[in-house]
Order: structure tokens, then sequence, then C-alpha cells
């Protein structure tokens, strides 16, 4: 018999989130949450971790409307989980005020002087490259689950307690 | 003593015998048999070619890869000890349980000859069980081609140029039959003049759509250590990965379930159910194992950090992700 599979994906408005069955230990240990659900009960574009190794942290952002600017000295990668987001780039005119030492994004005192570099469109399971001292702004016209693949910055916001399976 | 050795017949197989150290690896049309000094270890020879190809794809990994909970590996990065028992409470509290370390390459070029010529024609110890034949009977041919594919390993991100290639009918890559329904569409990339070569996306789940192998994570982007590496499962991993540092995982499509083991004594711990947007840390003393009733999608998220060596070195690498 021919099967047609279907392939499950969730939404910020559509996700069934799993579990743990402990035997022993403390279910903490597995720090357990949901990226949809993060961004469902997040302010817009709130970055908030869900995942942390030393100064790395994968982080569940809520897209909705317009975002500051911001940049990094760093690269960084955004991952669209479910609906459309832009992501908007500006080469700056001046990037001295930009730390090379300085871990993670951080926001912008409006949009830059420089020149508009482009945009992007993604759609679910898009990934974008967020180029080092670049700055870039995201705009989703419907809340959605934007993914940050990061490090541990200004804009990081922990809240283990509110978000994991305790 | 009366002698346990198995009967192998060589000259009716046609298969090799292979030695590192004090082990001994035979194989008969079913089986494989790892003789030690305290007698004879027995596997399944597909269950055992299937946990060698990931032990050599990965490197030896990062910490313990038991191929069941009896034989396994651990990496010390340069080094690796081959064990039997050593992650068994049972073996290792009746003194049954022998280790022995190897230079890594040497024991890899031993591990890649073995498994050279133990996997015969139409055999692919990397693909899932419906998508592949079988590992038993006499030597027939090899599949070489399969055994040496190399993962795709990106160098800031796939698909930038110079970068490696995103996956494509083109490239080689078809749509796997359990995601014929998984967009294919491209971002929309709106460059200004002069800056097509500077702002990039691409499909990852399209690209993981294509993926022809089970349990084995590419690198698509590198954010400094942080390394992004998503990969698709379906049935059985075929190790028990156990950690010696925190291990993320971010739940992409479908479902998985975990069974989580106590990384020494392999007791039981938990079971997770992961499914799309669960994200899930694996702590640094347990091993896992999952299950996938239909290929899932999944990010394996690692940090490469050489402090992270040096923290197992000295033992005092973080035994969770988050203390809260």
């Amino acid at each position: 018999m021919s099967v047609e599979y279907k392939t499950t994906f969730a939404s910020i408005d559509d996700y069934n989130k799993g579990g743990v069955q402990m035997v022993s230990g403390n279910i903490k240990d597995y720090v357990f949450s949901n990226v949809y659900e993060v961004a469902a009960n997040a302010a817009p574009y709130e970055r908030i971790v869900v995942a942390k190794n030393l100064v790395y942290t994968l982080e569940s952002c809520r897209a909705e409307g317009e975002s500051p600017w911001y940049t990094c000295a760093h690269d960084e990668f955004a991952i669209a989980f479910d609906y459309d987001i832009e992501v908007h780039y500006i080469k700056m005119d001046d990037t001295s005020f930009i730390d090379d030492e300085k871990d993670g994004s951080f926001r912008l005192d409006g949009k830059p002087a420089g020149q508009y570099m482009g945009k992007i469109t993604l759609n679910r399971g898009h990934q974008a490259l967020l180029p080092e001292k670049v700055a870039y702004s995201f705009k989703a016209a419907k809340p959605a689950t934007l993914v940050l693949q990061a490090i541990l910055g200004d804009e990081s916001t922990e809240k283990w307690n509110d978000i994991c399976l305790t | 003593m009366t002698n346990l050795t198995a009967l192998v017949n060589n000259e009716q197989t046609g298969y090799q015998n292979f030695s590192a150290g004090s082990f001994t690896f035979r194989r008969d049309e079913y089986f494989a048999y790892i003789d030690y000094p305290g007698g004879e270890y027995v596997m399944p020879i597909d269950a055992f070619l299937k946990a060698l190809m990931r032990d050599i794809a990965w490197g030896f990994f990062y910490g313990t890869v038991n191929f069941d909970n009896v034989f396994g590996t651990t990496n010390h990065y340069g080094n690796v000890d081959m064990f039997i028992g050593s992650m068994n409470e049972e073996y290792v509290n009746n003194g049954k349980d022998f280790m022995e370390n190897f230079p890594s390459e040497e024991l890899m070029e031993i591990f890649q000859a073995m498994l050279s010529d133990w996997t015969i024609e139409g055999f692919d110890p990397f693909a899932a069980p419906q998508e592949t034949g079988t590992a038993w009977g006499p030597k027939n041919g090899n599949n070489d081609e399969a055994i040496s594919r190399t993962r795709q390993v990106a160098q800031r991100m796939i698909g930038i140029p110079g970068d490696t290639e995103v996956r494509s009918d083109e490239t080689g890559y078809t749509v796997n039959r359990h995601f014929k329904d998984v967009d294919q569409s491209q971002p929309v990339v709106d460059a200004e003049p002069g800056f097509e070569d500077q702002i990039h996306g691409f499909n990852l789940w399209a690209h993981l759509s294509r993926s022809d192998v089970t349990w084995n994570p590419s690198i698509v982007s590198i954010c400094k250590q942080s390394l992004l590496c998503p990969t698709t499962e379906e049935y059985i991993l075929p190790v028990e990965h156990g950690n010696d540092r925190v291990e993320w995982f971010v739940q992409v499509s479908d479902e998985i379930i975990w069974d989580i083991k106590d990384g020494k004594s392999s007791k039981p711990r938990a079971s997770l159910v992961m499914r799309a947007g669960d994200v899930a840390c694996m702590p640094a003393d347990i091993r896992h194992q999952g299950y996938s009733p239909k290929r899932s999608m999944l990010i394996v998220w690692e940090n490469g950090s050489p402090e992270i060596m040096d923290k197992i070195k000295d033992g005092t690498v973080p035994r969770v992700g988050v203390e809260f």
C-alpha cells in the first residue's frame, strides 16, 4: 500500500508540546520548553533564551510589527519557524562604535545612517544570515516565531522558571 | 576451561577478521563477535554495522558511543577507549569489564577497514530500514560508496558562495519519501545592486527534506563555536550516545521519543517526548537513544569550543545546561 506521509510542523497559534516522564532525577535537568509557546507568551521582539551552552544561545522571539534596529560584532542567524518575516539590512556608514570583543546583539538608537542593502522575506523553515557589523531589522504582518542562533547579549532575556517544565 | 568462542567459518562466508590490541572482531552471516581477554561478546551484525558507521562518521563523537549497553568507545580527543562493560554497572561491579586505549587514528583505520569488508552490496548503514537492503548473508561485494559519505559541514552558512551547497535535485539530493509535502520554495532575496553576495538565506527545512542519511547531523551555520547541526531521523538512533558535555535538541517536525539512561550505570532516568518546537537539553552525565516513528527533522545544537575540552579534562564541565 502506498502511504502519503504528512509532516507535522507547528506554529505560534497551533502547537502540541511534548513532555518528560521521569524515572529518577530532576525534570529541570532537561530544560524543556517549546519555541512556539515561548513566542506566543512574549512581548514583540523580546529575545528569550531557550537553549544556552556557556555563552552561546538559541533564542525564541515573537516577531510582530516592526522591530528596532540591531547590530552585532559577529554573525548571527535567524530562522522563521512558522509565518512570514522580513529581514531588512543596512550597511552602516559608521561601525567604529562596535566593540569587536562584545558578544551578542545590541539595539541601535533608531534607524542607522547608511546604505540600504535589501531585504529577505522568510517563510516557514527559511534561514537568514545576519552578517557581522550590519544593521538589521525584522518586520512581520502577524505574530510569528523567529529562532536566533546567537550569543548571550544585551537583548537576551533568561526566564527559565517561566518557560521550562518544573 | 571449555572454549566458548563461536565457530566462525571465514572460508565459507568470505569475511575477514580484524584485530585491535586485545580485541578481535569476527562476523558471520548474522552476528558480530567481539573477543576480548574476558570472553566473547555478540551483537546482531546489522546493529553493529549501523553503530560502527556512526562512530566512524562522527570521528568517535563527543563522549561515549555505546553500540549497546555493553560495547562501545569513549573519545578523549586524540586517543580513544574501546571497552566491554565499562559503562555497565553489572560488568563493573563484578569485575568483568575490559577497556583498552588506542590512538584515535589507529583505531579509526581498523574500524574503517572492518566496515568496508563487512558491509555488503545493497546494505547502507546510514539509511532507514525501509530504504536499504539487509546486512545479512555471506560476503557479497561492498557498499563503499554509501559508507564513505562525509557529512556536510558549512564554514559559515550553507549556500553562501564558496561554502557548502544547498541540497537539490541537481546536486543529487532528492526529496525523501516522508517529506514530499515539505515546501521547497526559497526565501525571496531582494538585494540592492552591489549587495547581492552580502545578504543570504535558504530554505533549511527543504534542505533537510533532502537528507539522504539518518541520525547523522550536518552543520549548516556557525556562530563562532556555536554549531547548528540539523539532521533527519527515522526508526532508532543506532547507538546510545553517552554525553561528556550538555547537548541541546530542537525538534523541528513530527516526534521523537528519547530514552534517557544514566551515563555510567545505564539505569533508566527518563523518557522525553519531543514534538515540533520542543527544546530539551541532554545533561552531561546521561546516555540517550532516540526513536522516531516517522522521518522527522531535528536540530542538534553543539558547542565546539576548545574551552569545553579543557573543562572536560579538569572535571569542571557543567552537568546541566542551565541551573534554575
